[in-house]
């Protein structure tokens, strides 16, 4: 490596990322932010509409999910550079749309992991008791914050090694849950015919089913994540798609059981309030090691869920700053560790502040908007690669099945989700989309001219069809 | 139990940022920073295809 006493002339050492991980990584970075849905989140929708609505929502927004999974594979197997749907938006649609994409990617990462943060700190208060003070709720957040930014800081491997491990512990206890109410038997535990009766299972209509996607999101909030590890899996066109489909099917088992578990023990009225869906399933068991199980777990998901945030919107804000879209000086990597080290330490205070002034509602609705926003980026870029790039014309790891149905899919499913969240979160809706309104003009009428125009297109692809 | 926790979380993360913090000057005081910069996107694609065993 070089240093700063290197004699004039001699050539610059690169430094990049470390290219060192498996598809298992890609599976418990995507997994690790997601899983804390079914711990809490996907509940609400229940709130919205009914616990038959939760069901609904689960198998309809996992279809929106399935199709961003299959359209993130397929690009994402061809444009491996972090910042994953940044690098995408910037190839394919161009630098307005990729300068957008990312401050969705680093919002919505940052304000989940501001989310798990305060998640992690209203269930040990609710378990501290007396004595526990503003002060030491504030002491768990920063520590959660803190830790895992410093594990981040310290190395890809390491952090995603945590990862695969607290999030395989997390989704064992879901199971380790639903075997232990015998599901087998409706009646000896469960009572999900007293729980959900004809009269109660859509105490609003269709119209609650609407309303009930909001929440719906966060089943599965996040799994596009596992495309910001593109520039550090050994191989990008085969661990990507494997891990992250591997990972959609690992959720979709987890929400159906998640539901069919709390669906039986609670009524849709205390389920659509409660922020424990998990934890409060494991009381009502009766049994003390299910109950202690899924506090652990809950702690456990929502750790693994932080973690990898602060790896994707470092990752994300990094890739902004290799572009020149941000000062050149994010773009640094660690010499040693071969991290986004400045990106990783910057975003710290900026979680600090929204964890210590925002609320769990808040953090998890401006988190929810810009991943809607960003999936519906997704479903036009498809479109747009496969008229520009058609089949043959380039190498694809993965090529997605039933093109254009998934994008069609995806983008009928935001439009339905943006409706519910006006329905529900209107004025933070419009907040946000002015927000990236102004973040644009600025960009094109003044960041843009910083950029290095040739420099930020390095896909060596053919030209695109029609240009 | 867990307002020790709460407390030890204060000092450790204090700690951890001091070291953040540490390692961040050593290393810019250490590398130009065009080596910290030198990142490219799509170059670990060329490096890897020149690789030999």
């Amino acid at each position: 490596m070089s240093s700063k006493s290197a004699a004039a002339g001699t050539p610059v050492q690169k430094v990049s990322l470390l290219r060192i991980l498996g598809p298992a990584h890609v599976w418990a970075l995507g997994v690790g932010i997601v899983l804390v849905g079914e711990y809490t989140g996907w509940n609400f929708a229940a709130d919205k509409g009914g616990t038959l609505a939760a069901l609904i929502i689960c198998w309809v927004i996992g279809l929106l999910y399935t199709s961003v999974a299959m359209i993130d594979s397929e690009v994402t197997s061809t444009v491996a550079a972090a910042g994953g749907q940044y690098a995408q938006a910037k190839h394919i649609v161009g630098p307005l749309m990729a300068f957008n994409v990312a401050l969705y990617l680093v919002f919505a990462y940052t304000m989940l992991e501001v989310s798990n943060a305060i998640l992690i700190g209203d269930t040990i208060k609710a378990y501290a008791g007396d004595g526990f003070s503003d002060w030491h709720y504030k002491g768990i957040i920063a520590t959660v914050i803190v830790v895992l930014a410093a594990l981040n800081y310290r190395g890809v491997l390491m952090t995603l090694n945590v990862n695969f491990v607290i999030t395989a512990i997390a989704y064992v206890a879901i199971i380790v849950l639903f075997f232990s109410v015998q599901p087998w038997s409706q009646g000896t535990i469960l009572k999900l015919n007293e729980m959900v009766t004809p009269e109660n299972a859509l105490p609003y209509g269709w119209i609650g089913v609407i309303a009930a996607f909001h929440w719906g999101i966060w089943y599965y909030l996040g799994i596009e994540g596992t495309t910001q590890a593109a520039e550090e899996v050994r191989s990008p066109a085969r661990s990507l798609p494997y891990g992250t489909m591997a990972g959609m099917i690992t959720l979709l088992i987890g929400a159906s059981l998640t539901w069919y578990v709390c669906a039986s023990l609670m009524p849709w009225q205390y389920l659509g309030f409660t922020y424990y869906p998990l934890l409060d399933a494991g009381k009502l068991t009766g049994s003390a090691m299910l109950e202690n199980l899924m506090f652990i777990a809950t702690i456990l998901a929502a750790l693994a869920s932080a973690n990898g945030c602060i790896n994707d919107a470092a990752r994300a804000w990094f890739s902004l700053g290799r572009d020149r879209y941000l000062p050149t000086w994010f773009a640094a990597v660690h010499p040693k560790f071969r991290t986004p080290y400045r990106s990783i330490v910057f975003l710290v205070p900026i979680a600090l502040a929204f964890a210590f002034i925002a609320n769990l509602g808040q953090a998890i609705t401006f988190s929810i908007l810009s991943g809607v926003l960003h999936y519906t980026f997704m479903s036009v870029n498809i479109i747009m690669f496969r008229n520009k790039w058609p089949l043959g014309t380039i190498r694809r790891g993965y090529t997605h099945p039933f093109h254009p149905l998934p994008a069609i899919v995806l983008l009928a499913l935001c439009v339905v989700t943006y409706f519910a969240i006006f329905l529900g979160y209107g004025a933070q809706l419009t907040a946000m989309v002015v927000f990236y309104v102004i973040m644009s003009l600025w960009f094109h009428f003044y960041r843009y001219r910083y950029v290095k125009r040739g420099d930020q297109f390095t896909m060596p692809w053919p030209k695109p069809q029609g240009y | 139990m867990w307002i020790m926790i709460a407390n030890i979380g204060w000092i450790v993360s204090a700690a951890l940022i001091l070291w953040m913090l540490y390692d961040w000057f050593r290393t810019d005081t250490t590398y130009s920073e065009e080596t910290l910069t030198s990142s490219r996107e799509g170059e670990i694609e060329a490096v890897q295809e020149q690789h030999r065993v």
